[in-house]
């Protein structure tokens, strides 16, 4: 994707950046429109400073959407007991007051995690430019879209000119053969692709992810791989739109109506990669030989099948790798040969911009049903959004989790980092559907294993790492 | 932003590889509302943890430069990890390779990003390491790193290079084409959603 743009056959990636370069010259980064730009509390306000300090406006109101959601509570809607946190959020209020920004705040029936409510509201499309100062971004790509995370100085650059200068990234495809099998989910997908493949595996570039197994993905499995597609390293993550993609958009409240839906739907369809064309990179994944994944180390590249033990340091191939371990292994106090179905676990999350939309709690609630919780444990499922948990409710998806002896929540970020009230104490292992498995993420000292909705309820039950075939 | 041509200083030799920018600035200092002061938060948890590591070693005060491993700087977006290593005193990071995102953040910020072969991040450690007074110059102008004798160049685009050079501000730049962002509005699909 680097140079002039070919000519012939096109990658999705190439025809949607192509489609939003307002200008472009010899030397200079592409200047891109962004269709698209969410906006939450925390690497806002210092952006609507900076907008006051110049004297200028936000260009684009109409295309900017805001949500409270890495700061708020869980456990109600009312109070923000931490006065930083407070503060943080009423900043976020009175920004978008004054700039003329719509914002879902604490309460409304569509505010939660920013990269859910994009696609809940299909404010999401195919063949958009979607930013937000959040690097899980790229959730959005998902749609065919071209979807990435930006820093605090970019949200400022956003809001004043709805474009970015970026360089054209090189393109990758990630080629998943085979199927998925029975209980193994687009989770698990994600993270053996990234232990195989690095977390620096996809820096510099836009990556699509292809093949049947994707193809028979739901939007929501589709999202969890994209959102992901930072954790080794890419811009962003796309998925080509198909009919499962209209069909999740078909009726949702900003998603074209009548002739414009037609219009829309021919164009999203001359979206997908042409017969031909190229990419930079190409890497290959076989879904059959996946099966349920978990992190034992304290980044997201450190994974291994649930049958598999704690590795051996010494069995890395570089020094850098090796010392890696031999720190993570320190960190999360595990021993090397121990079977990973052995490792106990005090708390488990289930929620997130990853795994906190209707179809994971559906998996975790599927897995629950009839059970409980182990003595000793603490479950936590923390739905994505505030109309997340209504759906799930008018399912009875929350008399599920209460009976088993899980803690039924309000919508947020929660559990995934460390800045609201849910997190992690000193030494407390987590077993965790969120996207980091960084020291201290989920509070300072928690020690975090990534896993899926399914794999998450069956540790719950069994108090220790645990996948649902080993519930008797 | 402030201009960026030469520099020289100290350096701290940072052994380790994937710093997440968790580690850079944990997430409860996020929550402040304001761009400056946040030195306080830079690498809070291993600072507190252990009393050995780098940052706490009183031979490397006062330095300048940080030299680090690969994958420097990835995970969260946030320009927060850039300002932390800003407010502690740093002008420059030395790593065989960054975060995209980071390295995005840091370059917006005039931290300057310099990506050398891991080889030669290893020289820079063992130099360090042995006399920490090791003076190491970043120099922006002829694309090089120059330390105990040894040079070595690094690569950066020439945009880049030129808004670092001038301390050019990226709003600035982009309004000048305004009218053609205009043009370009004037084109976007009518399907295309806006914000009620």
């Amino acid at each position: 994707m680097v140079g002039v743009p070919a000519k012939g056959p096109q990658t999705l990636a190439e025809k949607v950046w192509d489609a939003h370069v307002v200008r472009s010259a010899e030397g200079e980064p592409d200047l891109l429109y962004i269709d698209l730009h969410l906006v939450h509390e925390v690497t806002s306000p210092q952006a609507f400073d900076g907008l006051r300090l110049a004297g200028r406006s936000v260009r684009r109101p109409d295309l900017t959407i805001a949500t409270e959601d890495h700061n708020t509570p869980t456990d109600n809607l009312l109070t923000i007991a931490d006065p930083v946190s407070r503060t943080q959020i009423e900043t976020l209020r009175k920004n978008c007051a004054d700039f003329g920004i719509r914002l879902h705040s604490l309460g409304d029936a569509q505010q939660g995690v920013v990269h859910v409510l994009g696609p809940q509201v299909g404010l999401t499309q195919p063949g958009m430019t979607i930013v937000c100062g959040d690097s899980h971004t790229s959730t959005h790509g998902a749609f065919g879209a071209i979807a990435f995370g930006i820093g605090t100085s970019e949200v400022e650059h956003v809001l004043a000119t709805q474009t970015l200068p970026q360089s054209r990234p090189k393109t990758m495809a990630v080629n998943v053969v085979g199927e998925l099998g029975p209980g193994v989910t687009a989770k698990d997908l994600i993270l053996a692709l990234i232990t195989q493949v690095g977390t620096g595996a996809g820096r510099g570039h836009i990556v699509e992810y292809r093949g049947e197994a994707i193809r028979k993905l739901s939007m929501e499995g589709r999202m969890t791989v994209s959102n992901m597609s930072i954790e080794w390293g890419a811009r962003a993550g796309m998925v080509a739109p198909d009919e499962t993609t209209f069909a999740y958009l078909a009726g949702r409240d900003y998603a074209p109506k009548g002739e414009a839906w037609d219009e829309a739907v021919a164009y999203w369809r001359t979206l997908a990669t042409d017969e031909g064309a190229t990419f930079d990179t190409e890497v290959t994944l076989d879904a059959s030989a996946v099966t349920p994944f978990v992190t034992w180390g304290t980044n997201p590249g450190q994974g291994a099948p649930l049958s598999a033990v704690v590795p051996d340091p010494q069995s890395f191939g570089s020094e850098a790798e090796r010392n890696a371990a031999e720190r993570a292994l320190e960190y999360m106090a595990l021993t090397p040969g121990t079977p990973l179905r052995e490792v106990p676990i005090d708390v488990v999350f289930v929620g997130s911009c990853t795994n906190g939309r209707l179809e994971d709690l559906r998996a975790a609630a599927s897995v629950l049903q009839g059970r409980k919780v182990a003595e000793g444990v603490r479950m936590m499922v923390v739905p994505g959004s505030a109309a997340v948990r209504a759906a799930a409710e008018a399912e009875g998806l929350h008399e599920v989790f209460n009976a088993a002896g899980a803690e039924w929540r309000f919508a947020g970020c929660s559990m995934c980092l460390g800045m609201n009230p849910d997190t992690l104490k000193p030494g407390q292992r987590s077993a965790s559907t969120s996207n980091r498995n960084f020291e201290g993420r989920q509070g300072k000292g928690g020690r975090t294993h990534l896993v899926s909705p399914p794999v998450a309820a069956a540790t719950a039950v069994m108090g220790r790492l645990a996948a649902p075939a080993d519930l008797s | 932003m402030e201009k960026f041509t030469v520099h020289t200083g100290t350096a701290v030799p940072l052994r380790r590889s994937n710093v997440d920018t968790d580690q850079i600035i944990p997430a409860v200092y996020l929550k402040r509302v304001t761009r400056s002061g946040f030195e306080d938060g830079l690498f809070r948890s291993w600072r507190d943890a252990d009393p050995g590591f780098v940052l706490n070693d009183a031979r490397y005060s006062g330095a300048s430069i940080l030299v680090a491993g690969p994958e420097f700087g990835t995970g969260s977006s946030r320009e927060h990890a850039v300002w932390a290593l800003r407010d502690w005193g740093f002008a420059a990071v030395l790593a065989p390779r960054f975060g995209d995102i980071f390295r995005g953040n840091a370059l917006k910020e005039g931290l300057l990003p310099v990506e050398l072969e891991l080889t030669a991040i290893e020289q820079l450690w063992a130099a360090v390491e042995a006399d920490p007074a090791t003076a190491i110059t970043v120099d922006l102008t002829s694309r090089e790193v120059r330390a105990a004798g040894l040079t070595w160049t690094f690569p950066i685009d020439d945009f880049s290079r030129w808004r670092l050079l001038e301390g050019l501000d990226d709003i600035g730049l982009t309004l000048r084409h305004d009218v053609a962002i205009g043009e370009f509005e004037a084109t976007r699909p009518a399907f295309t959603p806006v914000v009620r």
